[in-house]
């Protein structure tokens, strides 16, 4: 009986460690960053280039960071779902306009809705190195106390944003 | 040549472009034991965007970016292990190649030693078994003199 029970058995240990390991997404890489500082910066603003956003200015209160740039195809699919929420007036949004050009940025924002409170620009993804960006669209949610709580990489769909995004701002905020 | 213009031209744009390349090479350029550490520590970092590649190899953006995050540290004088550093705070253990043993890793570094004392374990349980079943095959007194009549005979006797 044990010659097949102990084939079978380490058969299925294997079908196991198979459906969970390539079940998982490998190029959604965990972040360090989650329950540590926000990385600090201060940059100009792209409606304003003469004036900064720094993470200072968003100190004490819940918000959103999201990493856009126009040259971003799959940042397409996911803006209409923030111009609801900025529209609903949930959270304030970041944005953070990454190895972009000024003039197309702004005719992306014209074109398509701007839900961001404000849109910092890094022109040269400084900024984005330290916030480990690997694939842009990403989105982070910073508590109150600037530390980084949940970040998204790649478009936000519904699902996310319903699941995931809203009832963690809730909290937050709670 | 049908178009000395052209090719005059062409000579002029590189002069005029050339000592300008000259400049940023030498604002950014790295002697060369420098040079080879930025190798090393570009082959040993991996790329976070297109994964099963290394920072030099990468042609990502990002991995642009990074590799000039290196280049820009080993200008400011940081150590091997700072610029490691540097990358695993931002895009964490994923981007080591040889990750650090801890007790995360630890399966990792030793698994395969675990596996292989265990194979040993079943091939030496495996043998000893065999060996046990040929002595208990030996031949009595009786059965080596049937053998041996068999053999004498030419193998008519059966049954």
């Amino acid at each position: 009986m044990m010659r097949y029970l102990l084939p079978l058995g380490v058969f299925m240990a294997l079908v196991a460690l198979f459906w969970k390991g390539l079940g998982l997404n490998p190029t959604e890489l965990p972040s360090p960053l989650i329950g540590k500082p926000a990385p600090s910066f201060e940059v100009p603003t792209l409606a304003d280039p003469s004036k900064t956003i720094s993470t200072e200015d968003m100190k004490g209160q819940v918000w959103m960071l999201n990493v856009w740039a126009s040259w971003c195809a799959s940042c397409r699919y996911e803006h209409p779902l923030f111009v609801d929420l900025a529209r609903a007036g949930v959270v304030p949004i970041v944005g953070l306009n990454y190895k972009d050009q000024r003039a197309e940025a702004l005719a992306w924002l014209r074109q398509l809705g701007n839900p961001y409170a404000v849109v910092a620009v890094d022109a040269d993804g400084k900024v984005g190195i330290d916030y480990g960006v690997y694939g842009v669209p990403e989105t982070y949610i910073i508590d109150r106390d600037g530390i980084i709580r949940y970040k998204h990489v790649g478009p936000v769909n519904r699902e996310a944003l319903q699941e995931k995004i809203l009832p963690l701002i809730k909290e937050l905020q709670g | 040549m049908r178009w000395p213009g052209l090719s005059m031209m062409l000579l002029l744009a590189w002069m005029a472009f050339a000592p300008a390349a000259v400049a940023v090479e030498s604002q950014f350029s790295l002697d060369p034991a420098q040079e080879e550490r930025f190798r090393e520590l570009a082959k040993e970092l991996r790329c976070p965007k297109c994964q099963n590649q290394s920072l030099f190899d990468s042609g990502a953006g990002v991995a642009d970016d990074l590799r000039w995050a290196i280049i820009r540290q080993i200008k400011e004088g940081k150590s091997d292990e700072e610029i490691i550093d540097y990358m695993v705070t931002r895009y964490g253990d994923f981007v080591r190649y040889r990750p650090v043993f801890d007790n995360r890793t630890l399966i990792l570094w030793i698994g395969p030693f675990v596996l292989l004392l265990v194979g040993v374990a079943v091939l030496v349980y495996q043998i000893r078994k065999r060996r046990r079943l040929v002595e208990e095959a030996k031949l009595d007194e009786a059965h080596r003199a049937r053998v041996e009549a068999l053999l004498r005979d030419g193998g008519e006797e059966r049954s």
